[in-house]
């Protein structure tokens, strides 16, 4: 299984990935810097949280330009897979490769916490078929910027097509379903043909021993038992 | 010649934002306030001395990345002093 992860100027959960991909496979991942123009042939490029550019003009919107993208588009295009996480899901939808805008928390807080996940049952995410649709998920949230926003015909489309792969079902205290108000309490969403998944939870953060939870790693674990076959 | 852009979130765009401000200023007794919006600007100088040259350099340069077109609507203005 090839991994390569890309490493943007303000990446900072590079290396948290790639210790959770190495604990999973038993392989260590290729960190890629933006600035290469070509991708070897890959099984799954993961796109990692952080501040890449310092969040500067709309998070995202510069690394969406770096030159690894166009490897990461021709890699899109011949049906190859991508995770992107967090800042990654934002450079995912600033690249046009998923749909969507992900704005400001309606809170203006950063959240930083524990949050459960349902597993959306309709969904054709093709990275994440064994996840059992009836459990819920518990991964942490850090961000500024994750409200989930599309104008309506797109939410519709998203949603008729199965796109909606995690959703917010409440925090660890059960004091709110939707914790910066994303439409529809939308936490990941995937492309049109399954292969790009975006989300906001950081599952490299949920990988047990010392973690709150262990559930990142039935995520992850979902997506390579995909890439494998 | 000097380019500038203003950038605002589309109509029926929720901008928390601009909710904050509103009722900070409704709480500090600015009561006949209707509507804010919170934008960016960004000026730019184009190497051009023909105005709708700059204009359609600067709306390219929009859709290319300075404006989201899921969420954001801009007007470009050519400072005519500069």
């Amino acid at each position: 299984m090839r991994i390569a992860i890309i490493v943007f100027p303000g990446s900072n959960c590079d290396r948290d990935m790639m210790v959770a991909v190495e604990s999973l496979t038993g392989r260590r991942p290729a960190l890629i810097w933006h600035k290469q123009n070509n991708l070897d042939p890959i099984d799954l490029a993961i796109i990692p949280g952080g501040f890449s550019f310092g969040d500067y003009l709309r998070c995202g919107a510069l690394a969406a330009h770096s030159p690894i993208m166009n490897a990461l588009h021709d890699h899109a295009a011949r049906g190859g897979a991508i995770l992107g996480v967090c800042n990654g899901f934002q450079i995912l939808t600033e690249s046009g490769m998923l749909p969507g805008f992900l704005g400001r928390n309606q809170e203006l807080k950063f959240i930083c916490k524990q949050i459960t996940l349902s597993v959306n049952g309709a969904t054709n995410c093709a990275l994440t078929g064994s996840l059992d649709h009836k459990q819920t998920l518990q991964i942490p949230i850090a961000h500024n910027e994750g409200n989930f926003f599309a104008d309506a015909e797109t939410l519709n489309r998203i949603e008729s097509n199965g796109q909606v792969v995690l959703r917010y079902k409440s925090d660890k205290y059960a004091t709110s379903s939707n914790p910066n108000g994303s439409l529809n309490n939308i936490a990941a969403i995937c492309s049109l043909n399954g292969k790009i998944l975006g989300m906001m939870p950081h599952p490299e953060r949920a990988m047990g021993k010392g973690h709150e939870s262990a559930d990142g790693r039935k995520l992850l674990h979902s997506i390579f038992e995909a890439i494998k076959t | 010649m000097q380019v500038i852009i203003t950038i605002n979130k589309k109509p029926g765009v929720l901008d928390p934002e601009a909710q904050a401000i509103k009722q900070s200023l409704f709480s500090l007794g600015f009561d006949d306030l209707e509507n804010v919006t919170v934008g960016k600007q960004i000026t730019l100088f184009i190497e051009t001395e023909d105005q709708e040259r700059a204009k359609y350099r600067a709306a390219k340069m929009c859709e290319a990345l300075l404006a989201n077109a899921v969420i954001e609507e801009y007007k470009i203005r050519v400072n005519e002093l500069s």
